[in-house]
């Protein structure tokens, strides 16, 4: 369908319109805004010794939600993508609920669990341990926010890339670690990349479920997020805004790294182009082992039952679509 | 039989399989499935009758009315505004686009809590427009809108990527105008995707707090969204009843999933 000129420019003006308003000026505004009392200013304000260890809380919290995280990940998406096993439906649908609940539920929940009146909060107190209004509530509600991010970059890669190749390393005498060193995880280090990616910019930036279990105490348990939110209220806006800035910064970081990662670059998205976002892995696989030019894709439970290497040589190559 | 075992030809490979499987499990389980428990089983502390009150309180009742309400308008509008953007991002050329796509995606990246002091500087008292929305029913639709951004038009382009030109070709060479070809044969294929954009955009909007937590102004009977009203009852050391309403919460997020999940298996039927 060819739009008319006209018509052509009417979209592109409604839908630029839409997003310039919406985000390119709030943002600019913000480091206009950031910036308008001079850098003297914004300097001081993101040293001060509250906001040094907010920095700090924030990057330790995210130095170990994101491993943990990226573990569970990676073991996750191998079992959702390989395997059959009873509850695996169930499984998947828990994975997703951290993506649909309010992060003032999970705080909450956190609370109902570890808090003084919780389930395991007697027995952690009598030991000792403070879980809530202190730093390991905020690494449990950050973990809990980020972490579907890595299990669903990566499940959707070992389904495209398909196990031909970890078969022949396994009919190659290759044991199931070997295997996955050298062929699985090469093919979904971008996934995993761009997964920990998106943890870390989620890990960064959580609020709402951080604030609940917190306590905010200042030089204690107060992150960046949590940091900007007290400026704010204490009309130190100019304060604000310096966290804001640098907490936006960030972001830009997130984005420009999302980019960076091969198959996630826009060039992808050329209209020509039929490359999806989810063809990459196929690629790069391509690419680094010498996969045959067609993509040949048939259920697993099929080949896992009675296929061996010979007879699936002199299959017609046949592509399958729909399950991804 | 193990995880693992479809890759693994050796026993030792699908022991090693069944034991991550099982460690990844129970990870979910203690991270996700306790926590979330804890409100199910906890918001009926005080039994069935305090479970009732605390969900049909009129604050509460006011907050998930508004809640609804809003995160409905915001994923209609994403549908629209979505749609739209996904369209020009596809299939228009002009400079700077690629700047365009990477900054669809910021407001993922961008903390909550920055985004809603970002619009309260823009549309909020000291606006350089002039548009003073702060602690209004608007502001909040404004912050949902912002967030939810990115949805439906990641859902959207690569479907209308690999969408076949053929289909539309044909049609215009039978005499149709493009008003009918995008109705009969480009939204029809879109249709899924835009759905499930929607949805998922829906549920964040029913969840969202960080961004709307500043430009709300949080005015009971007005302003008012349900996960505020949580975080105040959670504040005023009220956790029973703030169990209570994010049940209310869960419920309406589990019935999103769910319905996602639907919609998938009935866009992968009507894909073929």
């Amino acid at each position: 369908m060819t739009v008319d000129r006209r018509w052509q420019i009417s979209l592109r003006v409604l839908a630029l319109g839409y997003l310039a308003l919406l985000l390119l000026v709030p943002v600019a505004l913000i480091f206009y805004r950031t910036f308008e009392h001079g850098v003297g200013a914004v300097w001081d304000s993101i040293t001060t010794p509250a906001a040094i260890h907010a920095f700090q809380l924030t990057l330790e919290v995210t130095a170990i939600a994101v491993p943990l995280n990226t573990l569970f990940g990676i073991v996750m998406a191998v079992a959702l993508a390989r395997g059959e096993w009873r509850g695996k439906g169930l499984v998947n649908a828990v994975i997703d609920l951290p993506f649909a609940i309010s992060p003032v539920v999970i705080g909450l929940s956190l609370i109902l669990v570890y808090g003084t009146r919780g389930w395991l909060g007697g027995a952690l107190a009598d030991a000792g341990v403070q879980v809530i209004f202190s730093v390991p509530g905020i690494v449990l509600a950050t973990i809990f926010v980020s972490l579907p991010f890595v299990v669903r970059e990566v499940t959707p890669v070992l389904k495209e890339v398909g196990d031909e190749q970890e078969q022949a390393a396994a009919t190659l005498g290759a044991g199931g670690w070997t295997t996955f060193r050298r062929i699985t995880l090469p093919s979904i280090r971008w996934g995993v990349a761009y997964g920990v990616v998106l943890s870390v910019a989620r890990c960064i930036g959580e609020f709402g479920a951080v604030s609940v279990v917190s306590g905010k105490i200042a030089g204690q348990t107060e992150t960046l997020t949590l940091l900007v939110e007290k400026r704010f209220g204490n009309f130190d806006l100019a304060g604000a805004y310096a966290a804001s800035a640098l907490l936006a910064l960030i972001a830009l970081a997130t984005l420009l790294a999302m980019t960076a990662i091969p198959g996630r670059s826009p060039d992808d998205l050329r209209p020509s182009g039929t490359v999806s976002r989810r063809r990459f892995a196929t690629r790069d696989v391509r690419r680094s082992i010498a996969a045959p030019s067609h993509r040949v894709r048939r259920p697993a439970s099929t080949i896992r039952r009675h296929t061996t290497r010979a007879h699936r040589e002199t299959d017609p190559p046949r592509r399958e679509e729909g399950d991804t | 039989m193990s995880a693992l075992a479809v890759t693994a030809r050796s026993a030792r490979r699908s022991h090693t399989g069944a034991l991550g499987l099982g460690v990844a499990t129970l990870y979910l389980s203690v991270i996700v499935l306790l926590p979330l428990s804890a409100v199910l089983v906890r918001s009926l502390d005080g039994g069935v009758g305090a479970f009732w009150d605390a969900v049909s309180s009129r604050q509460a009742v006011a907050a998930l009315r508004f809640t609804l309400l809003v995160s409905l308008a915001t994923a209609a509008i994403n549908v629209a505004g979505g749609t739209l953007i996904a369209w020009v991002l596809v299939r228009d050329r002009f400079p700077g686009k690629r700047i365009v796509n990477a900054l669809i995606d910021l407001p993922f990246a961008l903390p909550t809590i920055v985004a809603g002091l970002v619009l309260l500087t823009l549309y909020g008292p000291r606006s350089p427009f002039g548009i003073d929305l702060a602690y209004t029913q608007s502001a909040v639709l404004l912050a949902l809108l912002f967030v939810t951004l990115p949805f439906v038009i990641r859902s959207v382009q690569p479907v209308l990527i690999e969408l076949d030109r053929e289909m539309e070709e044909a049609a215009l060479s039978l005499g149709a105008r493009n008003a009918t070809i995008f109705r009969r044969i480009v939204l029809p294929n879109l249709v899924p995707a835009i759905l499930s954009g929607a949805a998922l955009a829906f549920a964040r909007a029913v969840g969202e707090f960080g961004s709307v937590v500043l430009i709300s102004g949080n005015i009971p009977f007005r302003t008012q969204v349900g996960s505020v009203y949580v975080f105040k009852l959670i504040e005023s050391d009220a956790p029973v009843s703030a169990a209570a309403v994010s049940t209310v919460l869960l419920l309406v997020s589990l019935a999103v999933l769910l319905g996602i999940r639907a919609l998938g298996h009935w866009g992968a039927r009507h894909d073929r």
